[in-house]
């Protein structure tokens, strides 16, 4: 396969893989920051299930970056 | 590129036909430094705990009613959380360790080549893949262990209807899913942080790389967590099938 091709579709993979995610984990993130805003004594519990729950958002984009090695170095 | 970054970890010797490569190498190293330090900790318990008998029970304590607040029985959370939490504390560990200084500067000459000796033991699929495998089986046993093994292979083969036959194809699609994705997560998550690391290392050596180590190092934790705590919140909904309504 081509070299050029494949950093084109390396480039593509990781592009579009990364919008949702982006999208998600804000929305996530601003959920978090609201329901802190609202009740600050529960911020030691909202905070570290706000990262678990971006950890699992982030999946789909590791997917998506999982392909875009395996395109380029595989 | 002329960087050496290869999906496959690299074969340092064989025995017997074997090949040992140097992530087995190094799961080995890690495996005999956590029995040791936990079972040199456990051997000699004491009332009042000194140093490090201390900072484990923290861990252990810590782990343990997080455990409790998932599952909520007593009987479950004692059947569950040493599964859970070799998990955690092995991919933590497995992590945290690439961050010693020097190691990736170690390397031996195969007869192939210069290889180096120690590799982030989780940017082998093939471990990430055995583990996802014990979780995905220990999940198949408790739900057949919940409602027996008629009502479990009736989860996926129904055919009182084409709705029901399909959402039982939907389950199986499920559980593959799930293989898919546990070990994605976290095989993607440490490989592409080696891969960025190695790639920034290569581009601008001095201080640029540090925000990029500093979120592998976030990543190393927050991933084991992800890990453990996904593979206990299956297993517990595992334990809470309902039967279906006739």
């Amino acid at each position: 396969m081509d070299e050029s091709t494949k950093y084109l579709a390396a480039g593509l993979a990781v592009g579009l893989g990364a919008i949702g995610p982006g999208i998600g984990e804000g929305i996530a993130a601003s959920k978090a920051l609201e329901a802190i805003g609202r009740n600050p004594e529960a911020s030691n519990k909202i905070i570290p299930l706000m990262f678990a729950s971006m950890a699992v958002a982030e999946s789909t984009a590791i997917y998506a970056l999982v392909i875009g090695l395996i395109i380029l170095f595989g | 590129m002329g960087l050496n970054i290869s999906l496959a970890p690299d074969i340092l010797f064989s025995i017997a036909g074997f090949p040992i490569t140097n992530t087995m190498v190094w799961t080995t190293v890690i495996v005999l430094f956590l029995i040791v330090i936990f079972g040199s900790v456990t051997r000699s318990m004491k009332l009042v705990p000194g140093g490090l008998q201390n900072l484990l029970e923290v861990l252990v304590g810590g782990a343990y009613d997080f455990t409790r607040t998932i599952a909520i029985t007593e009987k479950k959370t004692k059947r569950v959380f040493p599964l859970v939490f070799t998990m955690f504390i092995f991919v933590l560990v497995a992590n945290l360790v690439v961050y010693i200084p020097g190691q990736s500067a170690l390397t031996i000459d195969t007869g192939q080549g210069v290889v180096p000796l120690f590799r982030s033991i989780m940017s082998d699929y093939g471990l990430v893949l055995a583990m996802t495998i014990i979780s995905i089986i220990t999940i198949q046993i408790v739900a057949i262990a919940t409602v027996g093994p008629f009502k479990y292979v009736g989860r996926f083969l129904n055919f009182r209807s084409p709705l029901k036959a399909f959402l039982g194809i939907m389950e199986l699609v499920g559980e593959v899913a799930k293989i898919v994705s546990l070990s994605f997560r976290l095989f993607g998550n440490i490989f592409a942080g080696e891969v960025l690391t190695i790639v920034m290392l290569s581009l601008a050596p001095f201080f640029v790389p540090l925000p990029f180590m500093f979120l592998g190092l976030l990543t190393a934790v927050v991933q084991a967590f992800v890990f453990s705590v996904l593979t206990l919140i299956f297993i517990n909904m595992a334990s809470e099938i309902h039967e279906e309504e006739a």
